[in-house]
């Protein structure tokens, strides 16, 4: 089973919309949503969901007010800003290192497991999909894009299936790392700016640094070709195959409204382009 | 009028938050502009900076005199992150402490429960803060190290450096998880750049979600805005959340933005705009400020 993981560095790229239309493209494959604190591929998918699990992970610190003093020992030893002037838990700034529940000298502070979110195991016309929500204002989300990995991976092995493919988040922290740590390879998808490269240009290193392949599609080319030249030459140099250039196309967006992938939608020049990135990465 | 921290967010990547951060932080005088977007730092590329001051940033993780430790494993007991295992002499064995810096969260929890004083902190560095101007303007931003798991202590260090004598505008990074909170918490107001579509409208109901349980003011910037479909218009409406600023898909402005180049820097018209965004949030701040 081969595991390619959709990326981009930059945000709003393209990489849900690319990834979408590999559901199509790609026969015998499980889908994974792993941008969990914004995910969206959903919305082409249109999965009816047949599992739905809690996601626990973490601990948040939680004050009995009637035990606490406010002597106020707990306030200075947060490294995270916790803890308010007036001993009360700052729970969105809680990381839940405990170190608070240790030095109360009356006992008054406990950890509660935090309910980080919930994944899904659904079907989609276009076979299965895992995906997850993180709970609002929540934490560890590279934990929960391991564990839909996880679960997406027994799947597939149950079912025998050739290709596990991941829409990734953006960035280069946590999340990202998840989702990249393990697979076989990783497209780039990036756009024709200066902030498209330079984005581009991190998560390919933060993918060499984890010894993932990976291969480069540039999304919109046509807005700016000089950029896209600019790009093309620092993949060249960097052995980097371009896996395609998709062009501005209006219909992307009219798919989207309609909840469509583009190759569903319409025979269309972006369509056709994403035909041959699946053929050149798969 | 009091000086105020803004940020820009938004829940899906790429909607244009460096676009408005820069183009609003260049429109106004007496400005700080910070950009919390640690993992893909882009402000500087429009900006241009000056950068005359580069500090590394570090977290501090432990590190074990092995000479002193005896093993008791009260470290690991209280690491909550499991960044420490600690194997127990055994027949004539010595022990050991093992320690996993990329799950350590530097909470200091292990140092100072340490019964033996044999654990001390040393600095781990997580990638830099640069600092600088673009005439007036100050600037920070941070950068984390390729590799690097965790954003928000960057964040919270760049953050260290806000100047409560000037306006202070935060790029943050997209998303809704800890590194967003991170950039955002302690904001006057926040600004949602969004999209009309499907995806802009999703990631827009999960970052107001935040921005509420948060309790920050917010309003909403609509880029692109006659691209797609009218339902982020309507969601505002309905939610009774101020859209701040439209604005309209232009070929001009991408090409602009591909080149780092600010709209208002094409277009002298648009910083009348972004200060109008600035007098639209000064007037959500009033009113929300009388009404207490």
């Amino acid at each position: 089973m081969k595991q390619i993981a959709v990326i981009s560095g930059k945000g709003g790229t393209g990489k849900t919309v690319v990834t979408a239309s590999f559901a199509v493209l790609a026969q015998n494959k499980v889908m994974v949503d792993c941008d969990v604190d914004a995910a969206d591929l959903h919305l082409l998918l249109n999965p009816a969901v047949r599992e739905r699990h809690e996601f626990r992970s973490g601990q948040t610190a939680v004050l009995d007010k009637k035990l606490c003093n406010k002597c106020g020992k707990c306030i200075p030893v947060c490294r995270f800003g916790g803890i308010k002037a007036d001993c009360t838990i700052e729970r969105f700034s809680c990381e839940g290192c405990a170190l608070c529940t240790h030095i109360c000298p009356f006992g008054a502070i406990h950890m509660e497991e935090s309910i980080a979110g919930e994944w899904f195991i659904s079907d989609t016309r276009y076979g299965p999909f895992v995906h997850a929500k993180l709970g609002i204002a929540e934490e560890n989300s590279g934990k929960l894009v391991a564990k839909i990995r996880q679960v997406a991976e027994g799947l597939a092995k149950r079912q025998a299936l050739d290709y596990m493919i991941i829409d990734g988040p953006p960035g280069i922290g946590c999340p990202v790392i998840a989702s990249l740590s393990g697979i076989d390879s990783a497209l780039i998808i990036t756009e024709p700016t200066i902030s498209g490269l330079h984005d581009a240009r991190r998560v390919i290193e933060v993918a060499k640094h984890f010894n993932i392949p990976v291969k480069l599609a540039v999304n919109k080319y046509d807005l700016n070709p000089a950029m896209t030249k600019e790009i093309e030459a620092f993949c060249k140099e960097n052995d980097i195959p371009v896996a395609g250039k998709i062009p501005f196309d209006k219909a992307v967006v009219k798919a989207l409204v309609e909840g469509k992938t583009i190759i569903e939608y319409a025979h269309s020049i972006a369509g056709s382009e994403i035909k041959k990135i699946w053929e050149a990465i798969k | 009028m009091i000086n105020m921290i803004i940020s820009i967010a938004s829940g899906k990547g790429g909607t244009g938050k460096t676009t408005v951060a820069v183009n609003l932080a260049l429109s106004l005088e007496n400005v700080q502009l910070l950009d919390c977007d640690v993992e893909e730092p882009n402000v500087h590329l429009f900006l241009k900076p000056r950068i005359r001051e580069e500090n590394k940033a570090y977290i501090a993780i432990p590190e074990v005199d092995e000479a002193k430790c005896i093993y008791c494993g009260r470290c690991r007991e209280v690491c909550a992150y499991h960044a420490i295992a600690v194997l127990p002499a055994s027949e004539g064995k010595k022990g050991s402490v093992l320690v996993f810096s990329h799950l350590c969260h530097g909470c200091g929890a292990c140092s100072l429960f340490c019964p033996q004083g044999a654990i001390k902190e040393v600095n781990k560095e997580i990638g830099v803060i640069e600092i600088g101007e673009k005439g007036d303007m100050q600037f920070v931003q941070g950068r984390l190290n390729i590799g690097e798991a965790m954003s928000p202590p960057l964040i919270r260090q760049v953050k260290k450096y806000i100047n409560p004598a000037r306006t202070v505008i935060i790029d943050s990074p997209p998303g809704t998880s800890c590194p967003v909170i991170t950039a955002v918490k302690g904001s006057d107001f926040c600004v949602l750049v969004t999209e009309p579509t499907p995806f802009g409208l999703n990631d827009l109901i999960l970052a107001v979600e935040v921005l509420r349980k948060l309790q920050i003011p917010f309003g909403a910037v609509i880029n692109r805005s006659d691209i797609g479909d009218g339902k982020v218009e309507g969601y505002c409406k309905q939610e009774g959340i101020p859209i701040l600023m439209q604005i309209p898909f232009s070929r001009e402005i991408a090409v602009s933005y591909s080149e780092g180049i600010p709209i208002i820097k094409k277009d002298v018209s648009y910083q009348d705009k972004f200060i109008n965004l600035y007098l639209n949030i000064c007037g959500i701040k009033n009113e929300t400020n009388s009404s207490y």
